[in-house]
């Protein structure tokens, strides 16, 4: 039976999909037109230039990874729908707000972090850990919301 | 585990051995030259002319392999990127000297064959614009530049309007009605224009013409004493000419396509004499000797001196690096560590005085790079797949082969780790079993499924964090050490040491850490005590020490609080390794999602195609995400935790005087 919990615990699940989704989306969106840029002028920076590219993709690949355990904790993948109470399904929407908002925004943040590093790849392509290394500090933070959010929905 | 040692190497000889010692030292490719400071009886030779024709003509050569590509492309494998440069026998690269004329001269051809094509699609692009506009006057027959005879005025033109004869009349009859005798016949008319000639007597010419051009008349651009159907046929002719001469470029162009080989020799053969005049510049001369100043690796030396005495009359001599002077640096590890040394140097070389932290950084590397996989397929994916690649092109470049034989490495410690944690594409081996056999089937792991108690999982993150940061900091005490520097050792590691080890051992048993781990830790009351002592002398020792440059003891100790202060970072940075478990669960959870999700559709036939085609394609995208992430990751903890703690690099690489070319390497028959 679906309650009102259940929805609850839905809706936590699909925010952490949709803001770090979309956060991914725009942040591998706006990468992408400056890789382009770089390849226009020399296509061999295309391995590195992707690689870049890629980095603020995580984040919804996280928010996709809270958003499955999440639904598997509350049993909607596999069957047997668990009978949350209102507080349980709250409990589940909040553990899994941290993934949602901080995938979002630091997708974007690091998205235009890696547009920078692109810009150095593509004057100094010998540079390239360096580049590499300041997009993926920003994805400390996406990482640390991930963690507990796991956590807190494990122990839910 | 080393920076090789260098040796600087002073070569004096005649002036007619030049060539041939630059030469042979450019092939050997194990001496860095360095200028030296100018004396009186020598002078520099200006080679910056010579250079710069060497350099237009590698680019010449360049030029025409570019167009080679796009007018004869080579048939190319899908792996070729990994073939490396061709080798090219010696005797073969000195034929090319002789031949390099006929060479260029082919690269010429190609440019200029390249120009007429771009010139005569050009043209034909024109004159096809030309016949268009002649198009309505197709069924005219008469030449377009014809005026009439003695008694009566033609009048060949359009108006930007579609109409017929009777509007035309009506719009004349209202502009100029005196206009008395005229005739007008339609051409062609359509949606935008009406061609018409029209005739009347040579009084009235300017009355009509006048009428005319009220109405928006206009005679055509094109003037010409041939009718249209004439010009049109000689347009025709013309096209055809034009594209046919471009057809034939083209294909000329692709006979070109076997002598690429010959092009690349060449452009590598002027891009080496280029180099070659650059260290000539940097030379010393005097009227009959010059002068050769560079480093050379220590190990290589002596060879190179005997093989230099044996060949020319020359006086070679070694000497150790002076001490204020930056040897370039060159690392040499054991086949292990030494793939690593490309991520070591893209954060950069070990300065002067500093170790090769490689061979360490390797260990952890590995070893934090299968912890965040840990997948025992993916890792073995990975392993076999980089070493196929390695054996298969043996002549790949050098930088590419240590990356793929790191990441072979990598997928050997990623294998490891997942067999550890019962990870095999996720818990493919579970749902296959049920879902197509109904059988109950768990691949058991070694150690511990982190999904099933993260926390546990956390806490050892934590540790591998803190043993790796003490691994940084007791590398500083080393090298303090090393150095002789005692006393900094004991003000900057030690105290720091005693600090954390007592924080640690007072935590472990602490209600707070009982809470957060669910596990139960008690010392004997002996070693709370010692904890303690460590660690409010550590925290002393850094108040009192670490700022003793500082005169003044009262700022000394506020600088030294400050310093202390700095423990936070120790939190963070342990922090940090929460990394690990988050990336590994990833892996992990992702491969779930895309074995439940293969499994969605059903258990026949269709059932296991379906579910086949979602395992590949979803672990396929699994895996190259997941090594990204790894990658990405685990050079962060060792550039800014790991090195953060005793590494500052900024060494100068060895760029040894060599054949820097781009599509061949020489082999020298022994």
């Amino acid at each position: 039976m679906i309650t009102t919990g259940v929805v609850y615990g839905i809706l936590g699940a699909a925010l952490s999909a949709l803001l770090a989704g979309i956060g991914s989306a725009i942040g591998v969106g706006i990468t992408g037109r400056a890789a382009a840029g770089v390849i226009a002028e020399d296509p061999e920076k295309f391995g590195k230039v992707l690689i870049l590219q890629l980095l603020p993709g995580t984040q919804g690949i996280y928010g996709l990874l809270i958003a499955f355990i999440a639904l598997s904790n509350m049993g909607i993948l596999g069957g047997g729908i668990r009978e949350l109470t209102t507080a349980e399904g709250l409990a589940y929407l909040v553990a899994c707000l941290p993934m949602a908002i901080v995938g979002l925004l630091s997708a974007y943040m690091q998205c235009k972090t890696a547009v920078a590093s692109i810009g150095v790849v593509a004057k100094k392509p010998d540079e390239f850990g360096k580049a590499m290394i300041l997009p993926a500090m920003v994805e400390t933070y996406a990482i640390l919301a991930l963690l507990v959010s796991i956590l807190a929905v494990v122990n839910i | 585990m080393a920076v090789l040692q260098m040796k600087k190497i002073h070569i004096c000889a005649l002036k007619n051995n030049r060539k041939q010692i630059l030469e042979y030292l450019q092939r050997k490719g194990n001496v860095q030259t360095c200028k030296e400071e100018d004396a009186d009886i020598f002078r520099r030779m200006d080679t910056g002319n010579a250079r710069i024709a060497f350099e237009k003509r590698a680019q010449t050569a360049q030029q025409a392999l570019k167009l080679l590509n796009s007018y004869a492309p080579e048939k190319k494998g899908l792996l070729s990127s990994f073939e490396g440069k061709r080798q090219v026998k010696l005797t073969d690269y000195s034929a090319m000297e002789a031949n390099s004329e006929a060479a260029l001269s082919k690269a010429e051809q190609i440019l200029s064959l390249s120009r007429t094509i771009a010139e005569q699609e050009a043209n034909a692009l024109r004159l096809e614009v030309q016949r268009d506009t002649l198009g309505p006057w197709l069924d005219f027959d008469l030449p377009m530049n014809y005026q009439g005879t003695r008694a009566a005025k033609a009048m060949i033109g359009s108006i930007p309007q579609p109409l017929t004869l009777d509007e035309i009349c009506a719009m004349l009859a209202q502009t100029k009605p005196e206009l008395e005798a005229y005739t007008i016949e339609i051409i062609s008319a359509d949606a935008e224009q009406t061609c018409l000639f029209a005739v009347c007597p040579q009084a009235q010419a300017d009355l009509l013409e006048d009428a005319l051009r009220q109405n928006g008349f206009s005679r055509p651009s094109l003037q010409t004493s041939l009718t249209p159907a004439q010009y049109n046929a000689k347009l025709t002719e013309e096209i055809d000419e034009s594209r046919a001469q471009v057809e034939a470029a083209r294909k000329q162009l692709t006979e070109f396509g076997e002598s690429r080989r010959e092009l690349e020799l060449l452009h590598d053969y002027y891009a080496m004499r280029a180099d070659k005049y650059e260290v000539l510049g940097g030379l010393l001369q005097s009227n009959h000797v010059f002068f050769l100043n560079g480093y050379v690796p220590a190990r290589e030396a002596d060879a190179l001196q005997q093989a230099l005495l044996e060949r020319f009359d020359c006086v070679v001599e070694l000497e150790d690096i002076p001490e204020e002077e930056d040897a370039p640096v060159l690392l040499q590890n054991n086949a292990f560590a030494a793939p690593t040394e490309g991520v070591l140097a893209s954060f950069g070389l070990p300065k002067k005085g500093e170790i090769d932290p490689t061979s360490i950084m390797a260990v952890c590397y590995y070893f934090l790079f299968g912890l965040m996989l840990s997948d025992a397929a993916y890792g073995l994916i990975m392993a076999l797949g980089c070493f196929f690649l390695v054996k298969k092109y043996r002549n790949m470049s050098p930088g590419m082969k240590q990356m793929l034989t790191m990441f072979i490495y990598c997928g050997i410690s990623t294998t490891f780790w997942g067999i550890m944690f019962g990870s095999y594409f996720g818990d493919a081996a579970t749902v296959i079993a049920e879902h197509f056999f109904g059988k109950t089937f768990v691949i058991p792991p070694v150690w511990m499924a982190p999904l099933d108690d993260p926390m546990r999982m956390l806490i050892f993150c934590f540790l591998f964090g803190i043993l790796h940061l003490f691994l940084g900091l007791g590398i500083k005490g080393y090298m303090q050490l090393k150095n002789g520097q005692v006393a900094d050792f004991f003000c900057e590691v030690f105290v720091w040491f005693l600090l954390l080890l007592g924080l640690i051992f007072m935590l472990l048993p602490s209600e707070l850490f009982r809470s957060i781990s669910q596990m139960d830790i008690s010392f004997p009351p002996v070693v709370n005590t010692i904890a303690t002592v460590f660690a409010i002398a550590g925290a002393l020792g850094i108040v009192v020490f670490a700022k003793r440059s500082t005169k003044n003891f009262g700022v000394r100790l506020a600088l030294g609080a400050y310093e202390l202060y700095g423990a936070t970072s120790w939190l963070s940075d342990v922090l940090s390794y929460s990394r690990l478990l988050a990336l590994g669960l990833a892996t992990g959870v992702i491969a779930t999602v895309i074995n439940q999700m293969g499994a969605m559709v059903g258990s026949g036939v269709v059932g296991a195609i379906a579910f086949t085609l979602v395992f590949i394609l979803g672990h396929t995208l699994n895996l190259a995400i997941n090594v990204l992430g790894a990658y990405v990751h685990t050079n962060r903890l060792q550039f800014v935790e790991f090195f953060g703690k005793f590494y500052e690099g900024g060494g100068s690489a060895f760029k040894p005087f060599n054949a820097s070319t781009k599509y061949i390497t020489i082999t020298e028959e022994k």
